[in-house]
């Protein structure tokens, strides 16, 4: 709980602090004079809620991230299994793909305006791309780095190349993967806000830009903070989503937030032994290592 | 050559009875049709067989027939080419010259007839105890229902019963060693191939694995072929030991008196251990 408070407390300070900075005009090296203050800004944001293109440009950012960064995560996935696991298609993709990789994505926006015929596809298309090459290369890595007796237990029980994919190397991979996922979902807003910017209609980034171009500070900052907040909730949600699926990886005991150890529950129920305290089972445990 | 399977099991496990204390034989119990129903043993044969991968060759010329249902040992100093016998036998490498037949068919890959139980954990991590054992049921397309059944029996007969759900990383390394051998066994192979199973354990928890195997193989007909660097163990377990030299199979013994604890001090037991001995050069 003091966790939140502090994390709270975090946020709070810096808003502080910008509102001290711009209501007090401070010009030392940095001017802040003509900064839109935290009420400014909130009384734009409370302005733009109630009016009806915030929620259509936060619905098409929405729409066109998850589409491009769920299309990002099956090909890259599907792709990094593909050359980590064949040779042959690591001759044949490997070259094109580590050519295409340096290329930042929102340098491909002529490309996306040559290639589709709506802006609307274009801007799936960079951002699939920028989230494409995380995903790609964390999951060849750890296809890559898996531990060959899972896989050589598997083929010794009978199984063949699509039980080994489904059992070994998918799950297997799925620590890594997320790895990719969660950098993929970052870059992919990068680029989705960029490309909106460029050719959007509607749209977060789309919007700022408008507002920038008319000099409407404040609502800049609204589709900043706007973005900061998606962009946040969506990577929580990457992160929570590896996390439970990831629950099997083996953990210190510190680690805060972890499950309790609960002793005791899994040993035969011992009616002599004071297991009722944590403290009071831990012998228990020992015993029953010893026993094997 | 080798000792009839038929009375192996049986005279064993009265030895293993008689000669273990309470706390190591575990409750069977809970033994169901599933976990005894009994499998033809397979026999294994190598033919002037050269072990190894390509460019280090491991073994030279080995002849050995392992027959239907025995257990086989096999000692050598490390690095001699244990692990390699057996993962060819698995089918996992194949012979560099010579041949091996399984019943007399040419052996071509790895196949849930012969089950491997690794040394070191090769249980999968995130499945629990019960879902690793369930693999090999459901490589083999056996219901769900049906193979939770049958793992959750297997699982009790290696004295796991109440530890089904946890996560092999939440368990000794003792238990896990246990969970492997109820997952090679859990898919009925003809043949189960050990690469030192017991070896990451201490002298104790060593002890009550061997009886456990023991206890566990009784019904199961099936061929056993135990790498293992520890004499003792060797000589407990098998039929035979196979003596593995630098470059080659140097002998195959047979026996007296196996899985009999009362047997340590055994005359012909004795003698054969320190020809053992000498032979590994310690």
């Amino acid at each position: 709980m003091s966790r939140y408070a502090l994390r709270v407390l975090s946020l709070a300070a810096a808003l502080g602090l910008w509102q001290t900075l711009t209501s007090l005009h401070v010009d030392l090296w940095l001017r802040f004079s003509q900064f839109p203050t935290v009420t400014d800004v909130a009384r734009a944001f409370a302005a733009r809620l109630s009016g009806p293109d915030y929620w259509t440009d936060l619905t098409d950012s929405l729409t066109r991230i998850l589409s491009g960064f769920l299309l990002a995560a099956v090909l890259g996935v599907a792709t990094g299994v593909l050359v980590a696991r064949s040779r042959l298609a690591e001759d044949l993709l490997g070259p094109v793909l580590e050519v295409i990789r340096p290329i930042p994505a929102i340098a491909l926006v002529p490309v996306a305006i040559l290639l589709f015929p709506s802006n609307e596809q274009g801007i799936v298309f960079i951002t699939c791309t920028a989230a494409f090459f995380p995903v790609l290369v964390s999951t060849r890595h750890a296809v890559r780095a898996l531990t060959p007796v899972w896989e050589e237990a598997v083929r010794t029980m009978g199984g063949g190349r699509w039980r080994i994919l489904g059992s070994v190397v998918l799950p297997g991979a799925l620590p890594g993967v997320f790895g990719g996922l969660s950098v993929g979902i970052g870059v992919s807003w990068i680029c989705v806000i960029s490309a909106e910017m460029i050719s959007g209609q509607y749209g977060v980034g789309y919007r700022t830009w408008q507002d920038y171009t008319v000099v409407d500070y404040p609502g800049v900052f609204v589709g900043m903070v706007t973005i900061g907040v998606l962009g946040w909730l969506t990577s929580t949600a990457v992160e929570l989503l590896g996390r439970r699926l990831t629950r099997w990886l083996p953990r210190t005991a510190y680690v805060p937030g972890a499950r309790p150890p609960r002793p005791a529950r899994s040993v035969k129920p011992a009616p002599a032994a004071p297991a009722t305290t944590p403290g009071g089972s831990r012998p228990e445990e020992a015993r029953d290592e010893h026993l094997v | 050559m080798s000792t009839s399977s038929d009375t192996v099991p049986n005279s064993s496990s009265e030895a293993v009875r008689k000669n273990t204390t309470a706390e190591t034989v575990r409750d069977t119990t809970s033994e169901s049709d599933v976990t005894a129903t009994p499998v033809r043993g397979t026999r294994l044969t190598l033919s002037g067989a050269f072990l190894g991968r390509p460019g280090a060759p491991a073994l030279d010329e080995v002849d050995l027939d392992i027959a239907p249902g025995e257990i086989l040992t096999v000692v050598g100093p490390s690095g001699c080419g244990k692990s390699t016998l057996l993962r060819t036998l698995a089918g996992l490498l194949s012979p560099l010259a010579g041949e091996i037949t399984q019943d007399g068919q040419p052996l071509t890959g790895p196949s849930a007839d012969r089950a491997l139980v690794f040394q070191e954990d090769a249980l999968l991590p995130w499945r629990s105890l019960r879902g690793n054992v369930e693999l090999p049921l459901a490589i083999r397309g056996v219901p769900r229902a049906e193979r939770r059944e049958q793992a959750q029996a297997w699982l009790e007969r290696v004295g796991l019963g109440t530890q089904a759900r946890q996560l092999p990383h939440r368990v000794s390394g003792g238990q896990r060693q246990r969970v492997q051998l109820a997952r090679a066994l859990a898919g009925r192979p003809r043949a189960v191939l050990m690469d030192e199973p017991f070896g990451a354990l201490d002298a104790q928890t060593r002890a009550g694995m061997q009886d456990l195997l023991v206890e566990v193989l009784q019904g199961t007909g099936a061929t056993v072929v135990f790498v293992t660097h520890d004499v003792d163990e060797a000589l407990f377990l098998g039929d035979r030991v196979a003596l593995l030299g630098a470059g080659g199979l140097v002998a195959v013994r047979d026996i007296p008196r196996p899985r009999d604890r009362g047997a340590r001090d055994d005359q012909a037991r004795v003698a054969l251990r320190r020809d053992v001995l000498t032979s590994l050069g310690t």
